[in-house]
């Protein structure tokens, strides 16, 4: 979203559009990067449940991964998921970009 | 017209307040404000008129409450008075930022400490950045009308800025004076039914208000408030037009007396505007050219307008009823002086303190200020930039 100058926006510092936090991308925030494994998955949502941000996406009642564009790394996805299935880890930003950068 | 009333500075305000018969009016009582909201509440006990009135338990609570009240569609007033804006300060601010057009009745009194209760403009000063639009009276009569007529420029669609009209504490407040009132009708017609340009009970049209606003919008939304201010040059001087076809009294920024082919210009505001009068009086009556400039509105600072009446005059003194601590001059000879450098014709100007904590401003004082700016001009340069009148040394 391009950001508005001062004559095209509503005084007062109102919002007048309802939900548009979503357009607001807070995924750069992040420390630790949740990383879901989809085969370790047992879609138990509790991830869901519990997400602050409601970065975690579902399809058809099944977790499909992860909005990393809201998504702020606070953990709370993998610490709830349970121990049997682990399905999500929490790792380094800045390593998850090292090895991206490797990929490349 | 309405009728010829001996009111206080506080029963005229508090008139006005009963005219314009607002949704809600929030306050808390302080010195010597309390004699203003003491007779509105008499109103409301009346039935006079149809306000909710909240009697809060601080003045944080009173702006807070006409901020939720201003911010749900109702026309919002209160009143207030040094400790007790002191104590608003923070939400003040918010009133300003939330473009909610609060009019507010500001008895000026001397801030503590030491704690005092009488008049200076210490309390209204500090404020003069909070983004208030700011009027100062020199009388009861001038309380009533710029009180009266407060929520037509407040609410007007290109301001939607708070409006102070600050009158000083016993000297106006407290003295019975002639006040010419205008009809209940009559200000009803001026001000008009309330249009507000927000409305958190229309469930309809639901909004968000107060968000956090950090670096990448903040600034943006204060470069309106300036806006506003620059569009509340404009819209002052239509209503003051309005108000003066109705009640055939003149209002403008600032009132000039004896100004015309005056060498030298005293500049104050407030009820010190009366008693100068009558020093200018004297003055001229020795033959010395001496004018008054009695500023009106302070915020918006009307630069362009003082910058003409006051180029080509040889000395200004601007009389400050407020130190500013460490700063260069009170506030108002700090902005005059700005306003006027780099003006070719720029006059000398210097400063005075005077008045702090209700010390008495008589003539002679005034005349002092005069006598020696008069040498300022002869001498083409001021002997000290900041003096003090009636302060013992």
């Amino acid at each position: 979203m391009k950001p508005r100058g001062w004559k095209e926006l509503p005084i007062g510092g109102i919002i007048p559009e309802a939900g548009n936090a979503e357009e607001y991308e807070t995924g750069s925030w992040r420390t630790y990067k949740p990383i879901f494994d989809q085969e370790k998955c047992i879609h138990c949502l509790l991830c869901w449940v519990f997400c602050p941000d409601s970065s975690i996406i579902v399809k058809d009642g099944k977790v499909v991964g992860i909005d990393y564009d809201h998504c702020k790394g606070c953990g709370i996805c993998a610490h709830e998921c349970p121990p049997k299935a682990s399905a999500i880890t929490m790792k380094l930003e800045s390593e998850c970009l090292a090895e991206e950068k490797g990929n490349k | 017209m309405g009728e010829r009333l001996a009111l206080s500075g506080n029963e005229a305000a508090a008139y006005a307040m009963k005219q314009i018969n607002p949704d809600v009016v929030a306050a808390y009582p302080i010195t010597p404000q309390t004699e203003m909201m003491h007779a509105f509440a008499q109103y409301v006990a009346d039935g006079e008129v149809d306000t909710e009135m909240v009697n809060v338990e601080s003045e944080h609570s009173a702006m807070s409450a006409c901020i939720g009240s201003a911010a749900s569609g109702a026309r919002t007033m209160t009143a207030t008075s040094a400790n007790g804006f002191a104590l608003m300060w923070e939400v003040v601010y918010i009133a300003a930022s939330s473009r909610l057009p609060i009019c507010m009745a500001l008895v000026n009194r001397a801030l503590s400490g030491p704690i005092n209760i009488h008049c200076d403009h210490s309390d209204s000063m500090g404020g003069r950045d909070a983004g208030w639009i700011q009027f100062y009276c020199e009388n009861a009569q001038e309380a009533y009308d710029l009180f009266a007529l407060s929520p037509k420029i407040a609410e007007h669609p290109d301001v939607q800025l708070p409006v102070m009209v600050c009158y000083d504490g016993f000297i106006i407040s407290h003295t019975v004076e002639m006040v010419d009132s205008l009809t209940d009708a009559q200000v009803q017609k001026f001000i008009g039914p309330y249009q507000p340009r927000i409305d958190l009970l229309d469930y309809k049209n639901p909004f968000t208000f107060g968000p956090l606003d950090f670096h990448d919008y903040y600034f943006e939304h204060k470069r309106q408030q300036v806006e506003a201010m620059e569009h509340a040059h404009k819209v002052i001087p239509q209503v003051f037009a309005e108000f003066e076809k109705l009640s055939k009294r003149k209002y403008s920024f600032f009132e000039g007396y004896q100004l015309e082919d005056a060498e030298i210009v005293l500049l104050v505001l407030g009820s010190t505007a009366g008693t100068a009068k009558v020093a200018v009086d004297e003055l001229r009556s020795q033959g010395k050219k001496v004018g008054l400039l009695k500023l009106t509105v302070f915020r918006p600072f009307p630069v362009k307008k003082l910058q003409q009446a006051l180029s080509g005059r040889r000395a200004v003194a601007v009389l400050d009823r407020c130190a500013s601590f460490g700063g260069f001059g009170g506030p108002v000879f700090s902005e005059l002086r700005s306003a006027l450098f780099g003006l070719s014709d720029a006059p000398l100007i210097r400063g005075y303190i005077y008045g702090l904590g209700g010390r008495d401003m008589g003539i002679a004082l005034i005349r002092q200020a005069a006598e020696e700016t008069l040498e300022t001009a002869k001498k083409g340069q001021p002997t000290e930039e900041i003096g003090y009148l009636g302060v013992r040394e």
